[in-house]
């Protein structure tokens, strides 16, 4: 789960990381009203979302004065925010943050991700701020730090002072540094984050240490003991598609082809979107609906697929194991029925009651079309597609 | 021969009381060998009951007591699997199976930094768990698609082994061992974990090794593979199709800054000489094309 820079900076504060003052705005006349509260003679106004690289997309701009405050908040607000992680019709801008000015000297990058290798955290660091980390990591990686936390202990003290002076942080302020690191750490491992990075992270010309921006992506399966998050998810910035799928509990991510595919298991998902662009086609979605499918998490998943204007076929894998091929059956036949399928529907089973799913299938009088494996449905599925029936 | 676990394995089920763990205990004991394997269950809240006859303990410890017991599988809920992969590893039994998904990493980072220095291995979390045909079924896999044989199966995926053991035996191949190791990003035994014990396993002849996005297990186990392996190995890696910074179902299922792509993992395989397959339908028949 992602949350927005302001929120993240919130929880970075509590645990003892400095951030510019800044006000959260939903309209324009706030952001003025924020700009004012704040006072000083320079303000950011910074578009919220969830993808990265907004300054360059032209989400994030410097006022001079509350009038020029309120002519970006009105400009920013409301814009389809292009970046490279927004996809080429971009995200609609419909939160800020209004922030104070800071006199920035220097420009660093800290972050923090679970280290697969070492399957401890990793903290890293950089004398390179404010650029895209990973164009650093490949063209310049002798410049990027790395701690890998031990659990035992936390970050320690000399753990974080060494990285402070390793991306260039003068001695005086490296006190500052530590806590910043310390506290960047402690919030990662508290709140159950996949990743939290400061990029920038700005030494100011009086030497204090301040998160200029900051992100944080949360552990999905830690939700459970975060209550807290279903205020901080924004449903705004996610895939309508996907938002539904997840009341349903079905694993499901958007993509841009015209197959619809169901399938059991996240690998097998992965396998038959692959296998589909293998065979010409592309596919139109990745959805898991689990081992406890029942016929109504079927129904909803083709109601799903089905609200793509451009999907051209849809196809079914699943090899059955603990999830019964009979029940998937029944609920493809259900769904069939209860909403209009517009497109041919492939279906391939497999695995435990196989004969049974197809004799449901067989006598349903549906028109589908059934494939004998992986391949053959593949094949199948992407000829469908293609209107060659 | 096989890997692992065999007819002789004893097992514990730790969430025998659950609905999952008592359907999954059951099935594992109607398995070939089974009623002899499963020996014990634990619940802290239930000792001195019973599940279809096997007793249940309070601590892991004690079932290994009383039971002989030396590995254990894992049906706990997520909030509390990690601990229990714990007193699993505390009671220092040989191996852990844990099926449970959903297990937060910070746990897992604990519980595997506990683990350190001890002697019990892990198999998961997040997996289908293993068998060794036609002697012991440990885990969710439907055991009627598998038979006896000298093929080794690992894999990070659930229902993409079964597809790689159906394509198997849609050729007359059957299995040594089929080791699901499970798609989070903090595990337990990885890809060459098991190759090395496939490598020495007099059992098996050939390996198919497969992987998905995320992470670099299956390119630390190739290079494993060119430099120690003397059995073939065949691998197939699932998601070439997947957009980057996505989570695709799995935790550990997830390209992020430019690294963990399949293409990436292929041509590393293919370098160390593991015969590679962009087809997910061709796996078993490659694995046969490279038996001797």
């Amino acid at each position: 789960m992602k949350i927005h820079e302001y929120q993240a900076k919130e929880i970075l504060r509590k645990y003892g990381v400095a951030t510019p003052r800044g006000v959260p705005c939903f309209s324009v006349d706030e952001a003025v009203k924020a700009a004012r509260e704040l006072g000083g003679k320079v303000w950011v106004v910074k578009a919220q979302i969830h993808a990265g690289g907004r300054g360059k997309g032209g989400g994030v701009k410097v006022a001079k004065s509350p009038e020029e405050v309120r002519e970006w908040a009105g400009k920013i607000l409301g814009m389809m925010l292009k970046t490279h992680q927004t996809g080429p019709e971009g995200q609609k801008v419909r939160r800020l943050l209004v922030e104070e000015g800071a006199d920035i000297k220097k420009e660093l990058y800290v972050g923090m991700v679970v280290d697969r290798g070492t399957q401890r955290v990793a903290l890293m660091a950089s004398s390179e701020g404010g650029v895209d980390i990973e164009e650093v990591a490949a063209k310049t990686p002798d410049r990027i730090h790395k701690v890998f936390v031990d659990p035992g202990t936390g970050l320690k003290d000399t753990e974080a002072d060494g990285i402070a002076k390793k991306i260039g942080i003068p001695d005086a302020s490296v006190p500052q540094a530590r806590t910043t690191l310390k506290g960047l750490y402690q919030a990662f491992d508290e709140t159950d984050c996949s990743l939290a990075e400061i990029n920038p992270l700005i030494l100011t010309g009086d030497g204090k240490v301040v998160a200029l921006d900051a992100k944080m992506n949360f552990d999905d399966n830690a939700a459970f003991r975060h209550p807290e998050w279903q205020q901080l998810r924004d449903l705004d910035e996610e895939d309508p598609a996907e938002v539904e799928a997840s009341k349903y509990d079905l694993n499901y991510i958007q993509l841009d082809g015209d197959i619809g595919c169901l399938v059991n298991g996240a690998g097998l998902a992965m396998a038959t979107m692959d296998i589909i662009k293998l065979y010409g086609g592309a596919p139109a979605n990745f959805l898991d609906v689990g081992g406890g499918a029942t016929a109504e998490k079927v129904t909803e998943a083709f109601k799903i697929m089905l609200r793509i204007a451009h999907l051209k076929a849809i196809l079914v894998n699943i090899f059955g194991g603990i999830m019964k091929c009979d029940v998937i059956a029944a609920g493809v036949v259900a769904a069939a029925k209860q909403v209009s399928l517009r497109v041919p529907l492939v279906v391939r089973l497999e695995g435990t009651n196989v004969d049974l799913g197809k004799k449901i299938l067989a006598e349903s009088g549906l028109p589908i079309i059934s494939g004998n494996n992986m391949a053959d449905a593949a094949q199948k599925v992407v000829v469908a597609s293609k209107g060659k029936r | 021969m096989s890997i692992l676990i065999n007819k002789n394995t004893r097992v514990m089920t730790q969430g025998i009381t659950g609905k999952t763990g008592q359907f999954h205990t059951r099935m594992g004991k109607e398995y070939a060998n089974g009623a002899n394997c499963y020996v014990a269950g634990v619940n802290p809240k239930k000792p001195g009951e019973s599940y279809e006859g096997i007793p249940i303990f309070a601590t892991v410890k004690e079932a290994k007591q009383k039971t002989g017991a030396n590995v254990s599988v894992i049906y706990v809920p997520p909030p509390f699997a990690a601990a229990a992969i714990d007193e699993a590893v505390e009671a220092d039994l040989d191996l852990v199976i844990c099926i449970t998904e959903g297990i937060p990493v910070r746990d897992m980072i604990r519980t595997k930094y506990k683990m350190q220095g001890r002697r019990t291995k892990l198999v998961g979390p997040n997996c289908p768990g293993v068998i060794t045909p036609d002697e012991i079924k440990i885990g969710i896999m439907p055991g009627h698609i598998h038979k006896k044989g000298r093929v080794g199966v690992v894999s990070r995926s659930g229902t993409l082994t079964y597809e790689a053991v159906g394509q198997l035996m849609e050729l007359g191949l059957g299995q040594s061992s089929c080791v699901g190791i499970g798609g989070d990003p903090v595990n337990g035994l990885k890809h060459i974990d098991v190759l090395k014990m496939f490598n020495d396993d007099p059992g098996t002849d050939a390996v198919i090794m497969v992987g998905e996005i995320g992470g670099s297990d299956e390119e630390n186990a190739a290079r494993w593979v060119k430099a120690n392996m003397k059995k073939p190995v065949v691998g197939f890696i699932a998601g070439v199709t997947a957009p980057p910074g996505k989570r695709m179902g799995h935790a550990g299922a997830i390209i992020s800054g430019g690294k963990g792509t399949a293409q990436e993992k292929l041509a590393v395989m293919e370098e160390c000489g593991i015969k590679i397959t962009k087809n997910p339908a061709e796996m078993g028949k490659l694995l046969k094309s490279v038996l001797k």
